[in-house]
């Protein structure tokens, strides 16, 4: 799936475009976590693929490490904090880096979404959020969460961002701490009422991976939003915005601003993407690549 | 991989013969010159000097094996016993668990009982004797099966001597043989420290280690600060206890000793132990208002540098250890109260007995045929030595104030701060040795050498029995067969009870100890309880500058061969088995990661089926395994079955302390290649490893 020469890239595509049509609209929840390094992340997931097994579900985990801009290479460390997925063969747990020199995270990990969502009963995105992997994660994702360790400063960046605007549900992880966790969690809510927001108000939710307390009711927070998308086609609509940004991403980054001029600007884009909402997004970005491959061979007018 | 990091690290304590109260009286006279300047004149010293005590650090195959061992080195002048025990008792496993395999018996003596322990003291009366153990996870078990000995033969655990070195923090950052979680884990210690203070009084019940710290690459400062930290985190742990006798602090504080490292710099070493006695001195004053002067005696023990031994004309190694012997045995005022000294050829494998004899003669000679232990302290006055230890006092304060604001050592390991400045230290000292910038006999400088005729025959090294393992299983098995079920189960009952309720471990560990329960079930009892850890590995995303032509070079081949194989080149890089010695690994990792490899960093204490399944899932190029324990013949064998398998035709590389012998025949079983201590040049290993990729995947 990450394998980009052609060859590789055109026999994979046909079994995207099939896993994605199947998938648009059905398939396992896609949750999202995201949140600064050191918020425990990574122990929170592990406690819930523990859970998830507990009940007998299976579950697939894509985790992602940022890749170093100067040598392009990158340190996948998430397999020794989710031990939950050694000896286990109902877990898969994948890492990916963010920014390989060949591409971006947008479509090797879009594409192992769809191939975990096509065989696992949970499917999960683990990223570090800097900010613009935060958006490229809620794209790929249901719902997304967000996590925040008690006492970080970080909180006023975050909403500088915009980030806030982002998660589904917010964690204040390692809530055994006490006081620090609660004063976060009332700055959290404080600041999302004042961010703009669709109708779902994100709970604020402590918890302590460690001890396992408040992991139920976050698993509460999420089945709640997974009732919430599955009224009035929100689901749909979510899983249309994640692909149009994808299909956006890839075709920016594959063919550059002269590449998407030549091919009509994102005008022409949005324009393909509106005439066919339930198409494949695979499909789609191939078919657009191609029509401004075309227009650059053909050269300027 | 790379680094040599013997697993054979040593755990010595401050002679508990000689507790903190003797100490004035053993060292009148530096003490006096400490007071008055004008008689620091005198050129001798009325009274001469006790010399330390002698340990070697050694165990091995079985608790009868090791008893000959002991009882031969105490026959050769040796003064103390210094206990190594094997992984699989390190970690809390039974023998026949998944994870011992190839572990039993190899850097240590197996004890898994009551009978083991006492066969490996059998001859040897625990009332006249003085053992260190380097046990630390499992600590307070192991104290409780040495009390059970005791009493077996009519000794009181009062009239007991000896250490446990017992210091988890150095665990989490280095040696990586923890077993539960910083918290529950500082509980164990403080127990231990609480209960020995009255029942075993000449007990020291915790070694502070700053001597893995160096070994994971420590700067004498960083030594300084982070030992200091987990000494603050383990007293305030006890001074916080309800069940501690009221007037018992000054008395813990005296009962604190430390375990050091003496690198090749030997003159700073001088320094750094000065000023370690001279800050130790104050953080018992003025932290924990410890009134009594004797009380405050900076106490420690040592084994010298191994991470600077080398595998290349290891002869070599006796001068340098000679030399930091020197560093903490010529400053009377902070001379050692024990010491440990390496073999010459650690580098190489396990030592026989002449190697350990021929370091213990070093130690005989330096204390009975100098005049050193005749003069008072020879540093005194001198301007040279001590601006240095102001400067080393200052940045450790500095330093030990950063951790402290966070939080404190626990927060500190757990934030993976401390470990992360390791592993940098480590990386400046590669890429300097790799670079020439720092100097290494034998290595980098001077590498013509005549054939070493120490090192021709068998190899030099001892091998352990292979039998061992399999005979330590059956007699594990035998005894689990014969002993009182009942007692066992009730004694475990009770061991979870009183833990779960906040008592303290040791009263029912000697319970279980009695009951013949075996090491892996109190570990289990205990793992029920408190949970398992993983520590932070400190391998991070920021980068070091390391833009010469070799790394650019390699950059460029992995990057031509990332775009013909359609995806950047992804290596797993982790350690089989339980050991925990992970600052190689780590290295090489960091190392791949700027040459523009992807690095699945897996971690420690992994199963052959483990590694072949995230082989599998991460879908890798490369398998990169590092044992240094010695398990690599089964270990490595059962990773390439299971690699066969599972269908996936992977290569493997592997790193460690592995003999040639071994490694022709990992060759033979396919391994591509085998790195050892000697090949210290990460950039020359990495452009290899894209060979084997390469290799694996050649052009149509």
């Amino acid at each position: 799936m990450d394998d980009r020469r052609p060859e590789a890239r055109a026999a994979a595509l046909e079994l995207l475009v099939a896993l994605e049509e199947a998938l648009f609209f059905a398939g396992p929840p896609r949750l999202g976590l995201t949140g600064p390094p050191g918020a425990g992340k990574s122990t929170l997931l592990d406690a819930l693929v523990r859970r998830a097994r507990a009940r007998g579900e299976t579950v697939g985990v894509l985790a992602v490490d940022p890749s170093s801009p100067r040598s392009g290479g990158a340190l996948l460390g998430d397999r020794v904090r989710v031990r939950a997925s050694a000896g286990d063969p109902g877990v898969f747990l994948r890492s990916l880096a963010a920014r390989d020199r060949l591409g971006g995270l947008a479509e090797s990990a879009r594409a192992g979404v769809f191939v975990l969502a096509a065989t696992f009963d949970l499917v999960v995105v683990e990223t570090v959020g800097v900010g613009q992997s935060e958006a490229e994660v809620a794209a790929l994702v249901d719902t997304l969460v967000w996590v925040a360790q008690p006492g970080a400063g970080d909180l006023l960046q975050y909403m500088k961002a915009g980030a806030l605007e982002l998660p589904d549900v917010v964690v204040v992880n390692k809530a055994d701490i006490g006081a620090a966790a609660e004063r976060t969690a009332s700055e959290l809510a404080a600041g999302l009422s004042l961010a703009e927001r669709h109708a779902w108000e994100p709970p604020v939710l402590r918890v302590s991976a460690r001890d396992g307390s408040g992991l139920a009711e976050l698993e509460a927070a999420l089945a709640r939003h997974r009732a919430w998308l599955g009224a009035e086609g929100r689901l749909a609509a979510r899983r249309r915005h994640g692909r149009d940004a994808a299909v956006r991403d890839f075709l920016l980054r594959e063919h550059g601003r002269v590449g998407l001029a030549a091919g009509g600007g994102s005008a022409a884009v949005d324009e393909a993407l509106r005439r066919e909402p339930d198409a494949s997004g695979f499909a789609l970005a191939a078919r657009l690549g191609e029509a401004i491959q075309a227009a650059l061979r053909s050269g300027p007018r | 991989m790379g680094r040599p990091d013997p697993e054979r690290d040593p755990a010595s304590a401050a002679t508990a013969r000689d507790p903190a109260s003797a100490a004035t009286a053993r060292d009148p006279a530096s003490a006096a010159t400490a007071r008055d300047p004008a008689s620091a004149a005198t050129a001798r010293d009325p009274e001469r000097d006790r010399p330390w005590v002698f340990r070697t650090y050694s165990g091995h195959s079985s608790a009868r094996a090791s008893n000959a061992l002991y009882r031969a080195n105490l026959a050769k002048g040796q003064t103390g016993l210094s206990v190594a025990f094997d992984l699989p008792t390190q970690t809390g496993y039974d023998a026949d668990h998944p994870l011992a395999r190839g572990e039993v018996g190899k850097v240590g003596v197996p004890i898994a009982h009551v009978e083991d322990m006492e066969m490996l003291f059998e001859g040897i009366p625990l009332d006249q004797m003085n053992t260190s153990m380097t046990i630390n996870a499992t600590a307070a078990w192991l104290l409780a099966l040495y009390v059970a000995t005791a009493e077996n033969h009519g000794v009181e655990p009062s009239e007991l001597e000896g250490t446990t070195q017992n210091d988890i923090i150095k665990e989490y950052l280095s040696r990586g043989t923890y077993v539960f979680p910083p918290e529950p884990s500082l509980r164990l210690i403080s127990d231990m420290i609480a209960y020995t203070v009255d029942a075993i009084p000449r007990w020291n019940p915790i070694n502070i280690c700053s001597y893995h710290l160096q070994e994971a690459g420590a700067t004498p400062v960083q030594e300084i600060a982070y030992s200091f930290a987990n000494a603050i985190a383990v007293l305030d742990a006890v001074r916080a206890r309800e069940d501690l006798p009221p007037g018992a602090l000054p008395r813990v504080f005296g009962r604190i000793s430390f375990f050091l490292n003496a690198g090749i710099r030997f003159v700073e070493e001088v320094c750094k132990a000065r000023a370690m006695t001279q800050l130790w001195d104050e953080l018992g004053r003025e932290r924990y208002g410890v009134t009594d002067e004797a009380l405050r005696r900076f106490r420690y023990g040592v084994q010298v540098n191994s991470l600077g031994l080398t595998e290349a004309q290891p002869e070599n190694n006796v001068i340098r250890i000679v030399l930091e012997a020197l560093g903490v045995t010529l400053s009377r005022r902070a001379r050692c109260r024990a010491l440990q000294l390496p073999a010459w050829n650690e580098a190489l494998g396990l030592p026989r007995p002449w190697d350990q004899q021929w370091s213990l003669r070093v130690q005989q000679i330096l204390a009975y045929e100098t005049d050193l232990l005749e003069l008072p302290d020879l540093f005194d006055g001198s301007h040279v030595i001590e601006a240095r230890v102001a400067e080393l006092a200052k940045e450790a304060k500095a330093e030990l104030e950063r951790v402290l604001a966070m939080g404190g050592a626990v927060a500190a390991v757990e934030n993976a701060y401390m470990k992360r400045r390791l592993v940098e230290s480590h990386s400046r000292r590669l890429a300097a040795i790799e670079s020439g910038a720092q100097t290494v006999v034998g290595v980098n400088a001077f590498t013509e050498s005549e054939p070493s005729p120490l090192v021709t025959g068998e190899g030099a090294i001892l091998k352990v029995d292979p039998s061992a393992e399999r005979e330590q299983v059956e007699r594990l098995q035998a005894f689990r067969r014969k002993r009182n079920e009942a007692e066992v189960e009730a004694a475990l009952r009770n061991l979870r009870d009183v833990l779960a309720s906040g008592g303290n471990v040791m009263p029912p560990s000697i319970r279980a100890a009695h009951a013949g329960v075996t090491t892996g079930e109190w570990a289990d009892a205990l793992r029920g309880i408190f949970g398992e850890y993983r520590a932070p590995t400190g391998v991070v995303a920021r980068e070091r500058e390391m833009a010469n032509e070799a790394t650019e070079k390699v950059r460029r081949r992995v990057r031509a061969l990332a775009t013909r194989l359609g995806r950047p080149v992804k290596i797993l890089i982790g350690k089989p088995g339980l050991d925990g010695h992970s600052n190689g690994a780590e290295q090489i990792a960091v190392r791949a990661r700027d040459a523009g490899m992807e690095v699945v960093y897996e971690g420690i204490r992994l199963t052959p089926a483990e590694i072949v399944q995230s082989a599998r899932d991460e879908g890798v190029h490369v398998i990169g395994l590092s044992i240094l324990s010695g398990s690599h013949g089964t270990l490595v064998h059962d990773v390439l079955e299971g690699l066969q398998r599972a269908g996936l035709a992977l290569p493997v590389v592997v790193g460690g302390i592995i003999p040639e012998d071994d490694a022709e025949a990992l060759r033979r079983a396919g391994v591509k290649r085998v790195y050892t201590p000697k090949d210290f040049d990460l950039t020359r290993l990495m452009d290899e490893i894209v060979d084997v990729v390469e290799e694996a995947h050649p052009v149509r």
